[in-house]
């Protein structure tokens, strides 16, 4: 009897838009479940599992760390959301914009990328502070700082600041097995 | 003393007349969610998810302000209901500047615990990121709009329990929010007694110490049923 051929792996990918990476340290502190986890999935984009820099087509589960703020975020997020069959809005930067978010409060979330801006380098500087100018370089600040579902269709949230590495192992490990995780209780929901 | 009888979830409850639908739903266990009521305090049904259906009500009822009727038939965990209070959670956050990661009330919050109970995973209302203030002012304790629901717990144990009434409502609608005096800063207010007690009955992150940064708000919200009992009863509940 010929053996038969090894299941396809599922590609998984983990991004970073503005979030703090405490998502992806939470991520991390699954430990030797990392081990199970690589038996099953291929890791194809992360900050943390890959040096690609491109994110690739045909993926099957991202787990999004970080609100969307500026245009490279927004870019990002966007790919992911073409190349991706299931994406999760991890953490509460994702699911609520969270701290990021806090600069929309400078002016009701009309343009704080300017009032964050003139903020930070003129009104707290000293007399010689300025705005910050790199077009092409640093990415442009979006106006509103805004959470991920408000941007690309959003499938399973996962909250938590940062979701605990056992909420992360309890939402994931159906989903290796094709279904769904129960997200319910405190300890697969709670924000903070 | 006499009692009524009503049906809640198909089972049969009594409870002594004159009592609330939320205390006939509750000798029924039926876990009807709650976040301005408070034992001890009067009912306003200011937070609306106590909202329960009673047969041949043509409008919902808040429990927590009505009376418990002869022959009631009473659901409280319809798909209607539930989806409403999963929506008016939703639109708390939306409402406020919630950051549960950074607030003195994270992990002791009851709007924190209520996102669970209904099963919020996200809000699908835009935040308004209102334009709200803190009012420090005070040597003890410190106000922040911006985490208040308006449940007025602070309002009600204030007035009924210290018997200070520092608290209000001001405004209308989206702008109401809690003043304190007329509308004076609240460290100016000589009617003031620094008792606390608005600070311990909270149910969130906008009244709180100022020795207390984040996570480290630790409320006692029995301070008014306990009060309560002890002066109308002359017994303590730790007796």
């Amino acid at each position: 009897m010929t053996p038969s051929p090894p299941a396809a792996k599922l590609r998984l990918a983990t991004v970073w838009l503005a979030g703090c990476s405490g998502c992806h340290m939470s991520f991390l502190d699954l430990d030797e479940f990392l081990f199970d986890l690589a038996e099953k999935v291929d890791v194809v984009f992360s900050p943390v599992g890959t040096d690609a820099k491109i994110y690739p087509e045909n993926v099957d589960i991202a787990l999004v760390e970080g609100a969307v703020a500026n245009v490279d975020n927004l870019e990002l997020a966007l790919q992911v959301r073409e190349r991706t069959g299931l994406v999760i809005s991890f953490g509460d930067c994702a699911v609520t914009a969270n701290v990021p978010g806090l600069r929309n409060l400078l002016d009701g979330g009309h343009d704080s990328a300017r009032a964050v801006l003139e903020r930070g380098y003129l009104e707290l500087a000293d007399a010689t502070g300025q705005l910050p100018f790199a077009p092409g370089i640093v990415p442009e600040l979006l106006p509103k700082v805004l959470p991920l579902h408000e941007v690309i269709p959003v499938d399973l949230y996962l909250p938590g600041c940062p979701p605990s590495a056992e909420r992360i192992r309890e939402a994931i490990t159906p989903l290796l097995a094709g279904e769904r995780p129960t997200m319910e209780g405190a300890a697969m929901l709670r924000f903070g | 003393m006499s009692v009524v009888t009503l049906t809640v979830n198909g089972q049969d409850v009594a409870v002594p007349a004159g009592a609330s639908l939320l205390e006939a739903t509750r000798a029924a266990e039926a876990g009807v969610p709650t976040l301005c009521h408070l034992e001890g305090l009067s009912p306003v049904a200011a937070c609306r998810l106590c909202l329960v259906e009673v047969e041949g009500s043509g409008k919902l009822l808040t429990a927590c302000s009505t009376q418990a009727a002869e022959g009631m038939v009473v659901h409280t965990h319809t798909p209607r209901l539930r989806e409403y209070r999963r929506m008016t959670v939703e639109l708390f956050f939306a409402e406020g500047n919630h950051v549960c990661a950074v607030c003195v009330a994270n992990t002791h919050c009851e709007l924190q615990d209520m996102a669970v109970t209904v099963g919020m995973d996200h809000s699908r209302f835009p935040y308004q990121y209102p334009q709200r203030s803190v009012d420090a002012s005070h040597p003890q304790f410190s106000l922040d709009h911006n985490r208040c629901i308006l449940c007025t717990r602070c309002v009600r144990v204030c007035d009924e329990i210290e018997g200070a009434h520092v608290w209000d409502i001001g405004s209308r609608g989206g702008q109401c929010h809690i003043v304190a005096g007329l509308d004076e800063p609240w460290g100016q207010v000589q009617a003031c007694t620094s008792c606390g007690k608005c600070v311990e009955v909270c149910p969130t992150g906008a009244l709180f110490r100022n020795t207390d940064t984040t996570a480290e708000k630790q409320p006692n919200t029995t301070l008014p049923a306990l009060l309560r009992t002890a002066r109308e009863q002359h017994r303590w509940h730790n007796q």
